[in-house]
């Protein structure tokens, strides 16, 4: 890496092109999991268990076996007796996770028997006639509870609640703490919340009895799908094909349906029959297993009276809920951004991850990044306060400064570029933030609370997974690769073929503007395809914000394989030096300005094998498999390279509400916003305005909230409210771009952008709101009642 | 139990059981994959159809009280394969949806509000997407798309067809 990267002009790349996706989902001819029939399909409903933590003393099938249409019932115990458990991340081998409870079930919810009958409605009926004689046991529901000595164990082989617990020292903490003028203290919650992607999780398992294959649809992203249905079913790696064409209805990182595949295919195998497996909502919320992140922070920072902050201890701990999987991993991937956009010298980082009797977590938007992103930024703003020095100097301040790239943070990761200071000056600017006190001001005037927040952070972006090996040493993953293939055909046409499920991100459009860009072919003119698992080159899927930079990149490169091949074919007719010819949308040029037309390389490469020089294969096609760029090395001393790239964003909101009614209503919402280079502009627009809308939710709405029984309180749509158009105020989005030195076109991720900021700006701007009262609201997401209730409570103290 | 009916300008009689939902009629009896289940509990609006000129709720009414009605679902707004519709066309220009699962519902209310409403402000628009709950977009590309649609078809239905290829 030398300088800065140069900005990246392109024919199709970053232009005002359409989405190719479109059109079929306008027309109602998605291809999603719902949609599909297969011949003599039977269908799954569950039955769930009632209490929180109960040993499963019996189940009776017999009456539901007797209903006309039902097939089969199966429980925990025949199932765990014919699978492998589920993939657990950590080292903790006795926190094992099957499909259906085994022996006892350890949330409200969890499904213990599973039903199978000629319809969905049979089984639904049937489902309640199953009887599941239990008996209670004992439960423990909040995260510190779980901690404490004496604790009820959710899984007792483990021998506590604990799953992991690591503390990272990253510079001289005790001594920048000692040199400092000052510190405080806080505590913030990050509710539990999820994306709840509209359609709910599906999968449709079939046994191929004759080709020993399991072929599965499902509404799926996930890395590394096949080979865990593979080894929980106990198959062999390629006696499972996953159909990658098959369109998700929404995920943001949730679905992950490993449970339900293992027992769809289960079912299948065991049946003979195709067996589909569609969540109903209820089943989606209580016991898909589609929970975030629930973490509380506490943070401790010294700094000194300038502002200058130098040196943080941050204790995160998480509510994995009743199993491990992949969630504690949500704790780990921070760390490659654990100080923000900021020079914050030193950091201590102890990560606590517990179980308690709520539904399982999985990876949502961020991947822990968001939480993490709201403290860093929460605590910014009361260093700000304690100091009485203005939010926005403060952060200035701190700032890492654009001269300072390729910047080493203290937990090891570097970041590959970035102009924050630019960024910020652009939304103060476009984003009019002087008109916006005004607003403001007048608003408070008229007796209205009003506040205004702001936060920056960053979105690390390019997805390896360097926070296993950190997390867990006996985990050796150094590669979260991408594939992808270009084929010419015979007519000359491009083919690229991606290797996963798409949920949204448009991939296809990504892919054939790449390669239409890199062959200089117009991209409405390329085909893109999806092979199934059995036909795809090595992937991770569209996890940690890494599309555009590894599909991106292995389409790129297979592309640019295609040119050297087309420039070898082209020289070699012209009796020329590869090295002294080019190639110019489809044509070779040799020197002297000769040119070979790409329908005579394409023929000399199908049917002239005489032709061709020596060593080269005929056919005009090419793989590339992309690294993570930075990707190098296992972590060393609790340190790691995280993610390679580090997109930034900057959020400025207005909120206002009335003191008592305190409904906050986002009246001016800016983001600035820095991806490097945009593929497209349109899907990079889309996913920063849904990021927001999805903060929005995170930070006023959702939560899956349990009562002291430890029943989940917010099952339906009715109770798990979700932001509408009214809720989302129109968005102001002001551009940057700072192209990452690491990438192909200089382009970063975009995927989570927007969710990232927004908590910590809306509680930022309720808090400016809540000045004149001086309340503290620690925990998200802040309800309306919160609010009314605090200022209540602090006017009766006598506030303001 | 037989029930006909009228779906896209074709009446069709369908075999359904009493309790069965136009949703699930629609979409298993009826073969119409375009309308979308998202919660079943009337919150979402992903199974919006548009039953005698109203945007409704397709998981809240049974098969058998539309008996003898008009129904018009998401297969029934293209005018043929291939091409789209104003509306759905402008959905496409600015991009208003990422998974497309909650799209067929929004563009069934956004034709229904255009039906009645030839030059909506931003809070109508807003309005009548209210009850179609989308968790890609965050709404900017969608308003725009219903907001392009309502200007194109006032400036004419058929030439704006072409401006938007
Ligand atoms: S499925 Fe009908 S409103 Fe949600
Ligand atoms: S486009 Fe995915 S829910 Fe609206």
């Amino acid at each position: 890496m030398s300088g800065p990267a140069k900005l990246f002009q392109g024919k199709y790349v970053s232009t005002d092109r359409r989405v190719r996706e479109d059109p079929r989902f306008v027309a109602g001819h998605g291809r999603f999991v719902q949609d599909i029939d297969r011949p003599g399909m039977l269908h799954v409903a569950l039955v769930a268990a009632q209490a929180p933590a109960a040993r499963i003393v019996k189940i009776d099938p017999s009456a539901a076996l007797a209903m006309e249409g039902v097939v089969d019932v199966i429980d925990g115990a025949e199932l765990s007796a014919a699978v492998n458990p589920l993939m657990n991340g950590l080292d903790t081998p006795k926190v094992q996770r099957f499909p259906l409870a085994v022996g006892q079930n350890r949330y409200a919810g969890e499904w213990v028997a599973a039903v199978v009958a000629e319809t969905r409605a049979l089984a639904e009926d049937a489902a309640e006639k199953v009887r599941v004689e239990t008996e209670k046991l004992g439960f423990v529901i909040d995260a510190e509870q779980a901690l404490e000595e004496g604790a009820t164990p959710v899984h007792p082989e483990h021998g506590s609640n604990l799953l992991l617990d690591r503390t990272f020292d990253w510079g001289p903490v005790d001594e920048d703490f000692a040199r400092s003028d000052d510190s405080l203290k806080l505590r913030v919650t990050w509710g539990r919340n999820s994306t709840v992607p509209i359609e709910t999780f599906g999968v449709i398992c079939e046994w191929n009895a004759w080709e020993k294959v399991l072929d599965v649809w499902a509404s799926i992203q996930m890395p590394k799908y096949a080979d865990q249905i593979a080894r929980a079913l106990k198959l062999h790696g390629n006696e499972v094909r996953v159909h990658y064409d098959v369109d998700v209805g929404g995920s943001y990182g949730v679905k992950r349906g490993i449970k339900q595949t293992v027992l769809a295919g289960y079912l299948a195998r065991k049946l003979g029959r195709p067996v589909r497996l569609i969540e109903d909502r209820l089943e989606n919320m209580r016991s898909g297993d589609a929970h975030g992140p629930e973490r509380i922070f506490d943070i401790e920072v010294a700094f000194d009276r300038d502002g200058t902050v130098n040196a943080m201890r941050m204790r995160a701990l998480d509510n994995a809920g009743a199993y491990a999987g992949r969630a504690p991993f949500q704790l780990g991937k921070p760390i490659g951004a654990i100080v923000g956009p900021y020079r914050i010298n030193s950091v201590q980082y102890r990560a606590m991850s517990v179980t308690t009797n709520k539904a399982v977590q999985e990876a949502v938007r961020g991947f822990g990044q968001a939480p993490t992103n709201y403290a860093i930024e929460t605590m910014m703003d009361r260093v700000a306060d304690h100091l009485g020095i203005d939010r926005l100097d403060l952060r200035q301040k701190n700032l890492i400064r654009p001269d300072e790239f390729p910047y080493e943070i203290p937990s090891g990761s570097k970041y590959d570029s970035g102009d924050y200071q630019a960024v910020i000056a652009k939304v103060l600017e476009q984003g009019d933030y002087d008109g916006m006190r005004a607003e403001r001001d007048r608003l408070r005037a008229e007796g209205m609370c009003a506040g205004i927040g702001v936060a920056a952070c960053l979105e690390p972006s390019g997805g390896n997974s360097s926070f296993e090996p950190l997390l867990n040493p006996a985990n050796r993953t150094s590669t979260w690769m991408e594939g992808s293939r270009v084929n010419i055909d015979a007519l000359g046409d491009v083919t690229v073929a991606i290797h996963t499920t798409s949920s949204g991100q448009g991939h296809e459009t990504l892919a054939a503007t790449v390669v239409g860009e890199v062959l200089g072919v117009d991209p409405d003119r390329v085909r893109v395809v999806r092979p199934d698992s059995l036909g795809s080159l090595p992937g991770n899927s569209p996890v940690g914000s890494r599309m555009a930079i590894m599909l991106g990149g292995a389409a790129a490169n297979a592309a640019r394989d295609i040119i050297r091949q087309a420039i070898a074919i082209g020289a070699h007719l012209m009796d020329a030096d590869p090295g002294d010819c080019s190639y110019d949308s489809g044509t070779v040029i040799g020197p002297g300005g000769a040119e070979i037309a790409w329908t005579e390389i394409v023929d000399v490469a199908h049917r002239r094998f005489h032709d061709l020089p020596k060593g080269t294969n005929p056919g005009l096609t090419a793989s590339f498999i992309q690294q993570v760029p930075t990707g190098e090395t296992l972590p060393k001393d609790g340190k790691a390279q995280m993610y390679p790239c580090y997109s930034f964003e900057f959020h400025l909101v207005l909120v206002a509400f009335a003191p008592v009614l305190a409904k906050p209503e986002l009246r001016r919402y800016v983001i600035g916003h820095d991806c490097g280079t945009v593929i497209n502009p349109h899907i990079v627009k889309g996913m920063t305005l849904g990021g927001i809308a999805h903060g929005i939710g995170a930070t006023l709405l959702e939560e899956f909230a349990y009562d002291g029984e430890g029943q989940l309180m917010t099952q339906s749509f009715l109770d798990y409210l979700m932001p509408s158009s009214h809720e989302v105020p129109e968005v102001q989005i002001v551009k940057h771009c700072t192209p990452s030195p690491l990438t192909e076109f200089g382009q970063k991720g975009s995927g989570e952008s927007g969710y990232l900021g927004s908590p910590a700006a809306i509680s930022g701007a309720i808090h400016d709101a809540l000045k004149p009262w001086g309340i503290h609201l620690n925990k998200l997401p802040i309800r309306m009642a919160a609010i009314s209730d605090a200022i209540a409570a602090a006017e009766e103290k006598g506030h303001p | 139990m037989k029930t006909e009916l009228t779906i896209n300008g074709r009446s069709r009689a369908i075999d359904v059981e009493p309790r069965m939902t136009l949703l699930d009629a629609l979409r298993d009896a009826a073969g119409l994959k375009g309308t979308h289940a998202g919660c079943e509990h009337g919150v979402c609006g992903a199974c919006t159809v548009i039953v005698d000129g109203d945007a409704v709720r397709s998981c809240l009414m049974f098969a058998v009280q539309c008996d003898g009605m008009e129904i018009t679902t998401i297969e029934g707004v293209a005018a043929d394969p291939g091409e789209l519709d104003v509306v759905q066309d402008s959905f496409c220009e600015t991009h208003g949806l990422q998974c497309g699962y909650c799209t067929p519902g929004m563009v069934l209310a956004a034709k229904a509000l255009l039906a009645v409403e030839k030059d909506p402000s931003d809070e109508q628009i807003r309005d009548a997407i209210s009850g179609n709950i989308c968790r890609c977009t965050g709404y900017g590309q969608i308003v725009e798309a219903i907001r392009l649609a309502a200007k194109r078809l006032r400036e004419s239905n058929t030439a704006a067809m072409e401006a938007g290829e």
